[in-house]
């Protein structure tokens, strides 16, 4: 048995299980989950629209498990992914011929950085003034609607400039371009937090900022890093969202990714309570989410009551994340095997 | 002494005069307007038709609130308006239900309510006064009706259809209406058959997340109906992505009557559009001004409204606003 403890040991093993579940539950009731074609040279199926429509998610949660390691939360992601989306509209234009007010790349590159900036004034509230992380992004995920809204002038603005959809739509060897993206930010995220000392500091900081500034630690910076960090994959997912349908919508692109985000790093293994995080459990988090996502859609669930199916399957993932809810079931199987 | 009785006089002339041309001039009517929120192309026309017309007419001043798809949002903008002591309340509801205790209360204040496209449940229709705007369950026949006469056409009229169904806001009026009035068409046609149905929230993005599962699961659509045209414009991208074409493969019916669709029947890649007319702001103000001059006003106030496929579109689109 000690292989099985050590295999449950493992971070990743609560949020693989729960995946494999939701997959395994596919295989038996959607008969057409697993189909991959080839159409227009790329790969083509349900597994790739999870990939490409989770890749937003996916990039929140790699922003958001930093935050969260340092025992804050940001929920202005979504209205600044929205204020992404607008400032990239605004600058390419919604020209019917598809030329672009402004070079592509540059807008592309202005809209990151003005969510940076978002992200940036989140980290100073929070670690200059000592706001509460909730409160000091709740400004932004209010105002960040408020900022979309005047980028776009309160329409949704249509583009049509088609460079700009590889980021959302594009396929390189056959897999979504914006997968490239996550893949590319993992990775780095990963070298900079695990094979540099920054990692162990944002972790530190996350357990106890008294006790990380005496050992010297900038605690300051650090927060202040992380929520940059965030917004800037914020700004990002907004891109990969606007490219994705060709439109900026300040209402609506983004709503309630804040919450999916949370969810994901959460459903990953990583704890609210800062410390201790797991950049590749929260992108099976992301996975779990969007497999939910396309599995009601797959099946047919009506949706009437989506949300409540939604609400179910995410409450028993949960559960059975939660070790002392596991050992709970176990003691009860062990007695009533005693008993017998 | 005398100097301060020709002060009194003055005084006392210049306060008859002055409530005289009180009297002569009637305060500027109040007018709360909250909006559900700017979803899309047809939100914002009707928006700014309903700003421009009270503009136009300086006996009124608009005091202008957008919910931002939140019912909370409305809720509370409706209870400022209360408090404002507003003549009217103009109100687009986001959603049917839930809004009776606050229609209550604007009630309790003397404050009539005037609906604008979006009407609330049945249980809370006895608290308003009227409703302008457009019948969605009709709205929902036309489409069928085209439908039915587009497969007469093709000669597919006795064909197996299925159809798949893109539905708005899950409890909104429109979706509730639209979905209601496309089934009554259907009754007629037992072929029909709607195999699939999910909400893409009005949006975009969720028409073209869903259609994309549908796509996947099923190799047999051969009509998709969606609640509007937003959902539409994402779905066709949706069906180009799957190697198919929009309009030829699947016959694509969309709602509202936005630019885009417009664009997308002229390339063929929609087949039509049935018209949901944003423009309610003259009518709005029209029965406003009735309603201050006391006359009698109509619970039901419609809206005209067309239908537009391949044979119109093109002709239709240099006037198009919205």
């Amino acid at each position: 048995m000690a292989w099985w403890k050590r295999l449950t040991g493992k971070k990743l093993f609560w949020p693989l299980v729960a995946l494999a579940l939701l997959l395994a539950f596919n295989l038996f009731f959607t008969p057409h989950f697993f189909q991959i074609q080839i159409k227009q040279g790329h790969l083509y199926g349900n597994v790739i629209d999870i990939l490409k429509n989770g890749s937003p998610i996916m990039l929140l949660a790699i922003g958001m498990t930093l935050v969260i390691a340092t025992k804050g939360i940001d929920i202005s992601v979504g209205s600044v992914a929205a204020i992404s989306a607008g400032v990239v509209a605004m600058l390419i234009g919604g020209d019917l011929q598809g030329i672009p007010k402004h070079p592509i790349f540059e807008s592309i590159v202005l809209a990151v950085l003005v969510c940076t900036v978002a992200g940036l004034w989140n980290g100073m509230l929070v670690s200059r003034i000592g706001m509460q992380p909730i409160i000091a992004t709740l400004i932004l995920f209010v105002a960040g609607r408020g900022i979309a809204m005047v980028t776009t002038n309160a329409m949704v603005v249509w583009l049509y400039a088609k460079p700009f959809a590889i980021i959302g739509q594009g396929y390189v060897f056959g897999l979504p371009f914006s997968l490239y993206m996550v893949v590319v930010l993992l990775l780095m995220t990963l070298f900079v937090t695990r094979r540099t000392a920054l990692g162990l500091f944002i972790e530190a900081v996350g357990i106890n900022p008294t006790a990380a500034r005496f050992a010297g630690i900038n605690a300051k910076n650090i927060i202040l890093l992380v929520y940059a960090f965030s917004g800037f994959c914020a700004g990002i997912a907004g891109l990969i969202v606007c490219s994705n349908v060709m439109s900026a919508d300040g209402n609506n692109a983004g709503v309630g990714y804040e919450l999916d985000a949370i969810l994901a790093v959460v459903l990953g293994g990583t704890s609210l309570n800062g410390g201790k995080f797991n950049l590749l459990g929260s992108i099976v988090g992301a996975l779990i989410i969007e497999t939910l996502t396309v599995t009601i859609y797959a099946f047919n669930v009506p949706p009437e009551i989506a949300q409540v199916v939604k609400a179910v399957v995410v409450y028993i993932i949960s559960l059975l994340q939660s070790s002392k809810f596991r050992s709970s079931v176990a003691n009860m199987f062990g007695r009533r095997e005693l008993a017998a | 002494m005398r100097n301060f009785r020709k002060t009194l006089i003055l005084i006392a002339a210049a306060m008859v005069l002055f409530s005289a041309s009180a009297f002569a001039k009637p305060k500027t009517w109040v007018v709360g307007f909250s909006q559900e929120g700017s979803e899309s192309e047809w939100r914002t026309a009707d928006t700014i038709s309903v700003q421009n017309a009270f503009l136009a007419d300086p006996s009124f001043d608009l005091l202008y609130s957008d919910a931002q798809n939140k019912q909370e949002n409305q809720i509370m903008a409706i209870r400022s308006f209360i408090a404002r002591r507003v003549n009217c309340i103009l109100f687009t509801a986001l959603v049917e239900t839930g809004y009776g205790p606050v229609l209550e209360e604007a009630k309790r204040a003397g404050i009539p309510v005037v609906m604008i496209d979006r009407d609330v449940a049945k249980e809370d229709r006895h608290l308003r006064l009227t409703i302008i705007g457009s019948d969605f369950m009709k709205e929902g026949e036309k489409a069928g009706i085209w439908l039915a006469n587009y497969l007469k056409e093709k000669g597919m009229a006795d064909k197996p259809i299925n159809i798949v169904e893109l539905q708005g806001t899950v409890g909104s009026a429109p979706a509730i209406e639209r979905a209601k009035g496309f089934r009554i068409i259907m009754k007629d046609h037992p072929n029909w058959q709607i195999t699939r149905s999910q909400s893409g929230d009005f949006t975009t993005a969720g028409g073209k997340a869903v259609m994309e599962a549908f796509l996947k699961e099923d190799k047999n659509i051969q009509v998709l109906f969606a609640h509007n045209d937003q959902m539409a414009l994402g779905a066709e991208q949706a069906i180009k992505e799957a190697g198919l074409q929009p309009g030829k493969d699947i016959i694509v019916i969309g709602m509202d009557g936005v630019k885009g669709a417009f664009q997308a029947i002229m390339n063929g890649e929609q087949n039509c559009t049935v018209e949901c007319n944003p423009l309610l702001g003259p009518q709005a103000v029209q029965a406003i001004r009735d309603l201050r001059d006391g006359k009698k006003i109509p619970p039901r106030i419609w809206t005209i409204e067309g239908l537009f496929d391949a044979t119109n579109a093109a002709a239709a689109f240099p006037t198009r606003q919205y």
